[in-house]
């Protein structure tokens, strides 16, 4: 037996230990707190490649600001991010890892396109409300597709809707490059661009996305935590069997909200296609998608802090081009800035669940 | 003809047998980690930059292994240590990692006043050429042993990560903290220290992965927007199909690199398939592989139990 | 695994502290077991006997206290520690990774040479089995075992890591008789070889049968060790409680004479398709309290949940007022005015959403009533408030979620919303596990209130003390089959407990 060894070992110098629960209040200023390390670890990383951090953080802030042009711009980048991280929320609310926000948006691209590629005769209200309801059919069933195998079989619906990403980035190609092919178009293919009638109208410059956006959030907040459907997802989010239990229709609630939440997303797509790029491209969802999820994640699934922590992003993003003309610095720079960010926001939110325990030195 | 398309398929299968491996020995091991894209991009960046400015392969692969560890370190940190979801964790890391390639490749492409090129003579190391002997047997010469170092790599990765999977002790501990990490602690194995291993370890091959794309399929050119286009979340796909043997994913990335190529192959005279969907069939596939994975609810062949969660000892 | 017998302690445990937040689990135990030894951890469900024991195995770190193994002082951080230290530990959910076959479960871990795998690594594993009388195929997919085979399996992977000091976390709550007779041989011949156990149990008659001694924890303290030869049931029952048998639970009586549910030949499959009740027949009275007991995993579970309507029912009819009500959904049935209350088991998953307070709590199984998209909360609100007077429930606010609380408080929630859902039929599972005395009479004098309100109770418990004051009648499973129904007055706990392992034969019918 080797306990003669063992007897002087220490005690490793931390251990964790799980935490009772703290208040909201407290969570708060955590959050404020890895918000700040992050931006000090951000300036490191900027001072590292022989910046200025006060500078460039200014420049980023005034970038994105600095004119009505720029601040139209922000907004812009921030519709799509908003709707789609929106969409994610119901998903996630439930615990159903929906990582396929991208393929919902995409979908919603497709079904709106269509209808503004061949009913662009229609009067105009009536056009766009077919593309806004077609958009949300389109992210609904996108949706609907991996819910009804999770219910059903038990697929795992992370891989599931991540595979249905690319099947939806495909059909798009497949659209470009066959039925919808502009004749226009020469050499690289492409969706012929919408007619006047088929683009969303613009309110205060941009187009009309962002009130859709901001509608949404309001909509959102109050059918998630007013609603019999709102709390339905939270209980079968909290506990399967405690839904049963209560009688609930557990794969209905499942199917339904998925439904809603790539209905959303398919918003987002609409809202591009129709509002921003004015045809369908390969990129309308670009990896929005993706960065809807952290967005969704760090709000704490909550519509309001969605909102802020939306624009945060789009600020960096729409700063960081800025920075390309001022200080010659690829834009790229946002990506990194906003992973240092999560990455600060991920792992502070260790310390609302546990805390760490030093040794007491003996 | 044919020769020519399964060489193409093998050359293009390569990066996802990479990113592929990569990812399993992460996944074994307990870990969802959806920053293969991310991960390939810093290691596509590496690779090229050490190659660019060293002429060595091997200090290039050294470079993007180590930059994928990295990478993956900071992926293991949050999850294993500070519990983060593992989703959202992995996103960022494909956001950082792409931030982070970008951004640098642009400042080496104005440092190099232009697209940086690599030398001749490092172009000539990492050219397909025909093993001695070998490469002389008709089409398998061709077929099999005519290609770039990094191809015979790969296969060689995944062949002895599925050795140390299938047959070693230290494989079956991993498989175990994977699949149950609360059985595997209380069998007295070190889950953290499996954990942040393989992570580590199956980061440092997609980096190789990326490492192959920015060398091999940039043709010695940096291109900052499109070094990886994919790859990496092809790879977490080719996971599911390959049901997580690497093994299977040597045949399954060639499937899968086959595809990618098809479009310039397929005698487009005789049929009429749009282009599209070659590359979507892959994915199409592997959606079938997994629903049917779960229609059988076979135990084997699946996601590892444990894998999308932390485990935390004293949880009660 | 030679070993003197000699009287240094195997183990010592002294002044083991450990608490989970505000809850003292472990407070100042001491505890000590001899080479050779088997050691019986006797205490309700609740008081800290895992918690201890997972202290030695290294899944806890104590607060404070100190072990000595061998005679060493000694810091277990990890399993791996006590592995080397010579300590194993069989989970009462047992560790085993389910894809993997017997024989990679049991060298799992194990500190050995050599980077391979080999073939004759099996061949320790037969002369393991074959020493110490085991039967297992080495090959066999965990997944694919019985609960026995998986315990063997633990067992074996024990004494292949040479562990000479064994922990069993009540080993035979899943077992048949036979099962336990069979452990019990092979527990004795590893005391023969020298080795230490320690076996977890609240089981009388185990304790007397198979341990050498006694340590008896109540409420996270340990209040006394006794050898067994010395002792008796009554006195080890007396140190478990706290308080003479004689428990003073009242016992009202009505004159409540209707039949208020039949069931009729229920058979009931659980997920994996075994059948877990078997062709069971009985019937609840208005105003009675009707006793379940059984060994662990007798089918209470399952009958509880097919009641429910939340398993399907593979046959048999369970009728309200002559009416079936087999194939209805919850929702269906409290629409026939039927209003069926279950207090789960698994109060915080399956009864309660945990991070939801109290206020969202009581809308659980109401929040569909009333017209509109809309959840109206606030009866929900005035409700929450009212059960917090009524019971006592200690909670900061009504919306501090209920994970918050502790066990009796999480349990006075749960009985709470239910009572005053007025049901006619009430099924409580374990209704008093984890509680402290007072909780637990809070809960008693709840269900007899509803009792004397002509509500049917189905009491499923484990405490069979409480059962024989509590019920009226007891009805006992065993292996999903009822060996009896007994009127509570005219029966012991012998008697219970000779038909709870199916010694009395299996008779199903009613008394």
């Amino acid at each position: 037996m080797s306990s003669q060894s063992l007897s002087t070992k220490k005690e490793p110098f931390i251990r964790i230990i799980k935490k009772t629960e703290i208040s909201v209040g407290k969570t708060i200023v955590l959050s404020l707190l890895a918000l700040l390390a992050a931006i000090i670890a951000g300036g490191i990383f900027i001072l590292a490649i022989g910046q200025n951090p006060f500078e460039i953080y200014t420049t980023i802030v005034k970038g994105a600001w600095r004119s009505s042009m720029a601040t139209k711009g922000t907004i812009k980048i921030a519709i799509p991010l908003l709707i789609a991280a929106l969409g994610i929320t119901p998903a996630f609310q439930m615990k159903f890892w929906n990582i396929g926000a991208e393929g919902q948006i995409i979908m919603g691209g497709i079904f709106a396109t269509y209808f503004a590629l061949f009913f662009d005769h229609l009067p105009h209200g009536l056009l766009l409300v077919i593309m806004f309801v077609a958009g949300m059919v389109g992210g609904g069933l996108w949706g609907l597709i991996p819910a009804y195998f999770k219910t059903r079989f038990g697929t795992n619906e992370t891989l599931f809707t991540l595979m249905l990403n690319y099947i939806a980035l495909y059909m798009i190609k497949f659209f470009i490059e066959g039925p919808w092919r502009d004749p226009a178009s020469s050499g690289f293919p492409k969706i012929a661009t919408f007619t006047k009638n088929a683009r969303l109208d613009q309110i205060f410059g941009v187009h009309a996305g962002w009130l859709i956006g901001l509608v949404l959030v309001v909509v959102l907040f109050i059918y998630l935590t007013f609603t019999k459907q709102g709390y339905e997802i939270s209980v079968v989010g909290e506990s399967v069997n405690t839904a049963r239990y209560a009688g609930m229709n557990v794969k209905k609630i499942i199917m339904r909200t998925m439904f809603i939440s790539g209905a959303i997303c398919g918003i987002a797509g609409m809202t591009q296609v129709t509002g921003a790029a004015y045809t369908l491209g390969e990129g309308v969802a670009g990896g929005v998608g993706f960065t809807a999820i952290t967005v969704a994640w760090l709000s704490k699934l909550n519509p309001l802090f969605i909102l802020v922590v939306t624009l945060l992003f789009s600020m960096l993003e729409k700063g960081c081009s800025v920075m390309q003309s001022t200080f010659g610095l690829s834009s790229a720079v946002s990506g990194i800035l906003q992973g240092i960010i999560l990455f600060f926001i991920l792992g502070f939110d260790f310390f609302t669940r546990y805390r760490f325990v030093f040794r007491k030195e003996r | 003809m044919i020769i020519n398309f399964l060489f193409a398929a093998i050359k293009a299968g390569t990066p996802l047998l990479f990113g592929t491996t990569g990812e399993i020995m992460t996944e074994k091991s307990g870990n969802l980690n959806l920053g293969v894209e991310g991960m390939m991009f810093m290691g596509a960046f590496m690779g090229f930059f050490v190659g660019f400015h060293t002429g060595s392969l091997p200090l290039a692969l050294l470079a993007a292994f180590i930059i994928g560890n990295f990478a993956a370190l900071i992926y293991a940190f949050l999850t294993v240590t500070m519990m983060a979801n593992q989703n959202v964790t992995g996103l960022t890391l494909t956001i950082f990692g792409i931030g982070f390639a970008k951004f640098f490749g642009e400042i080496m492409i104005r440092k190099a006043g232009g697209s940086p090129k690599l030398s001749p003579e490092f172009m000539i190391t990492i050219s397909e050429k025909p093993i001695p002997v070998l490469g002389e047997i008709p089409v398998i010469g061709k077929l099999i042993f005519s290609h770039n170092p990094l191809v015979y790599l790969s296969v060689l990765v995944a062949v002895i990560c599925s050795i140390y999977i299938m047959k070693t002790r230290a494989g079956l501990n991993m498989r175990a903290v994977g699949e149950n990490p609360a059985a595997a602690d209380a069998a007295g194995i070190k889950v953290t220290r499996i954990k942040y291993l393989h992570i580590m370890l199956g980061g440092g091959i997609c980096g190789l992965g990326g490492a192959y794309l920015s060398l091999i399929n940039g043709g010695g050119v940096w291109n900052n927007s499109s070094v990886v286009n994919g790859q990496g979340w092809i790879s977490v796909a080719l996971v599911i199909f390959a049901s997580w043997s690497p093994m299977k994913a040597i045949f399954g990335s060639l499937v899968f690199g086959a595809f990618s190529v098809l479009q310039f192959y397929a005698p487009k005279d005789i049929i009429h398939i749009p282009n599209a969907f070659y590359v979507m069939l892959p994915f199409l596939i592997t959606t079938f592989v997994l629903i049917f994975a779960s229609m059988r609810k076979s135990k084997t062949g699946s996601q590892p139990a444990g894998c999308g969660i932390n485990y935390f000892r004293e949880e009660r | 695994m030679e070993k003197k017998k000699n009287e240094t302690m195997a183990i010592e445990l002294k002044q083991i502290t450990k608490t989970f937040g505000s809850v003292v689990a472990n407070n100042k135990i001491d505890l000590s077991v001899k080479q050779g030894e088997i050691l019986a951890l006797l205490g309700e469900n609740g008081s800290g006997k895992t918690t201890l024991m997972n202290m030695l195995s290294g899944i806890y770190k104590p607060d404070s206290g100190s072990i000595f193994i061998n005679g060493q002082s000694v810091t277990i951080n990890s399993p791996e520690d006590a592995i080397r230290l010579g300590v194993g530990m069989i989970h009462q959910h047992f560790k085993l990774v389910e894809v993997l076959s017997a024989t990679d479960n049991i060298i799992l871990g194990a500190k050995e040479k050599g980077l391979f795998l080999h073939k004759s690594r099996s061949e320790r594993i037969k002369d393991i089995s074959k020493r110490f009388g085991l039967n297992i195929n080495p090959e066999k997919k965990v997944y694919q075992m019985s609960v026995s085979e998986k315990q063997t399996v633990e067992i074996i992977k024990v004494l292949y890591r040479k562990a000479d000091i064994l922990i069993l976390d009540e080993p035979t709550a899943v077992l048949t008789p036979q099962e336990t007779k069979r452990l019990f041989e092979i527990l004795r011949r590893m005391k023969k070889e020298g080795c230490a156990v320690i076996i977890i149990t609240h089981k009388l008659n185990e304790v007397l049968e198979i341990s050498d001694r006694v340590t008896i924890l109540r409420k996270g303290e340990s209040v006394a060790t006794v050898d067994t030869a010395k002792t008796s049931a009554k006195e080890l029952t007396e140190l478990m409680v706290g308080r003479p048998v004689e428990l003073s639970i009242e016992h009202p009586t009505n004159d409540y004479n209707e039949n208020l549910l039949e069931i009729h030949h229920l058979t009931v499959e659980n997920e994996e398709g075994v059948n877990m009740i078997k062709d069971i027949t009985f019937d609840l009275n208005r105003g009675e309290i009707l006793g379940v007991a059984g060994v662990a995993g007798s089918g209470q579970k399952e009958l509880c949940e097919a009641l429910a309507g939340l398993l399907p029912v593979k046959k048999g009819a369970v009728l309200y007022q002559n009416e079936n009500i087999v194939g209805k959904t919850p929702n269906e049935i409290i629409k026939m005015g039927i209003s069926m209350s279950f207090i789960p088991e698994d109060r915080l998953g399956m009864g309660l959403a945990a991070s939801m307070g109290m206020v969202d709590n009581m809308l659980l199984k109401k929040y569909n009533e009333g017209k509109g998209p809309f959840v109206s909360k606030k009866e929900a609100r005035e409700l929450a408030k009212r059960l917090v007077k009524q019971l006592d429930i200690v909670t900061p606010t009504v919306d501090t979620p209920v994970r918050r609380l502790s066990g009796g408080n999480v349990q006075k929630v749960l009985l709470g919303r239910e009572i005053e859902s007025g049901p006619n039929v009430l099924i409580t599972a374990y209704a008093v596990r984890g509680l402290d005395i007072n909780s637990s009479y809070t809960i008693y004098d709840a269900l007899n209130e509803q009792k004397q309100k002509g509500v049917g109770v189905l009491f499923i418990g484990e405490d069979l003390d409480v059962m024989l004051e509590l019920c009226d009648r007891i009805m006992v499973l065993c292996h999903g089959k009822i060996t009896g129904i007994v009127e509570a007055k005219a029966t012991t706990k012998e008697q219970l407990g000779l038909m709870m392992t199916d010694a009395a034969g299996a008779k199903g019918g009613k008394s």
